[in-house]
């Protein structure tokens, strides 16, 4: 059986790269049962949604200066 | 291999397509280190005019071409830091990063592997990317991340680097990036969990 800290590092990896089926069948089947690990799935998402957002707004704050050429 | 192959293989790599296309990444890559975006242009300009001229030797494939442009591109940041030696100078990623001294035990699970501090629901996230306060407090907790942690992390999320240009970028072995993404992301969980999702301020953005 798959413990938490197996379970997430799997999910933080399925945020870089598609697991093979049997991982997520082990994801899957390990977040049904667990609220915590569920919790770090869509906080995980949320932190990878967060951090493009992050980008585009460090290019347009330290872009002010750009129209000056 | 045939000259002429090399000749085909470099006529395509350095079309000036093939460049562009690699520009929004080497200018967020510049951008990170230098923090102002009109020297992370020049940067990316000087280095993308590098690559045009530079011959085909120096080239060693399709595949590499984004690493052999950051390979430049780099050279070019340090040599920005020698002519401004006087300004505070921002340490290289390459510097920082030599020892491995972030193999520190797990503080986020015990030994079983079940969690030491487990994840809290978070009340509306969403409502969170709206707000100018919660951007500064993302900011302090990614800057919090030990630094080869927010070296590869921002390789990967920030730059858009793949997983294993980052691999090559930092000298982490394919496992280790795993390992070393999955703790940046707890830890960025942790800090926001504690300095953002947990504190009574959000609730008056609530009412």
């Amino acid at each position: 059986m798959r413990n938490c800290r197996d379970i997430t590092l799997l999910v933080s990896k399925g945020l870089d790269k598609e697991l093979n089926l049997a991982e997520r069948f082990a994801v899957g089947l390990h977040l049904l049962m667990c609220t915590r690990c569920r919790n770090f799935q869509t906080q995980a998402q949320f932190i990878h949604k967060a951090a493009h957002r992050y980008t585009e707004q460090l290019q347009s704050r330290l872009g002010k200066n750009r129209n000056r050429r | 291999m045939l000259l002429n192959d090399i000749e085909k293989m470099t006529n395509k790599v350095l079309s000036e397509q093939t460049l562009a296309e690699q520009r929004p990444v080497l200018f967020r890559y510049a951008l990170l280190q230098l923090r102002d975006s009109e020297l992370a242009d020049d940067a990316v300009q000087e280095t993308l005019l590098a690559a045009w001229q530079s011959s085909s030797s120096n080239f060693e494939g399709k595949a590499n071409v984004r690493t052999w442009l950051i390979g430049i591109l780099k050279h070019k940041i340090s040599d920005h830091w020698r002519r401004n030696s006087r300004e505070a100078v921002a340490p290289s990623w390459d510097q920082v990063y030599s020892g491995d001294g972030e193999a520190e035990d797990d503080e986020f699970f015990m030994n079983n592997g079940s969690w030491n501090s487990a994840p809290k629901a978070w009340a509306n996230p969403e409502a969170a990317l709206k707000q100018q306060e919660f951007w500064a407090i993302y900011e302090i907790c990614q800057n919090n991340l030990p630094p080869k942690m927010a070296q590869v992390f921002m390789l990967r999320e920030i730059v858009g680097l793949q997983a294993d240009e980052v691999c090559r970028e930092t000298g982490l072995s394919d496992a280790n990036y795993w390992i070393t993404m999955h703790r940046a992301r707890l830890r960025l969980r942790e800090c926001l969990e504690i300095r953002w999702f947990n504190t009574t301020k959000r609730e008056k953005h609530h009412a």
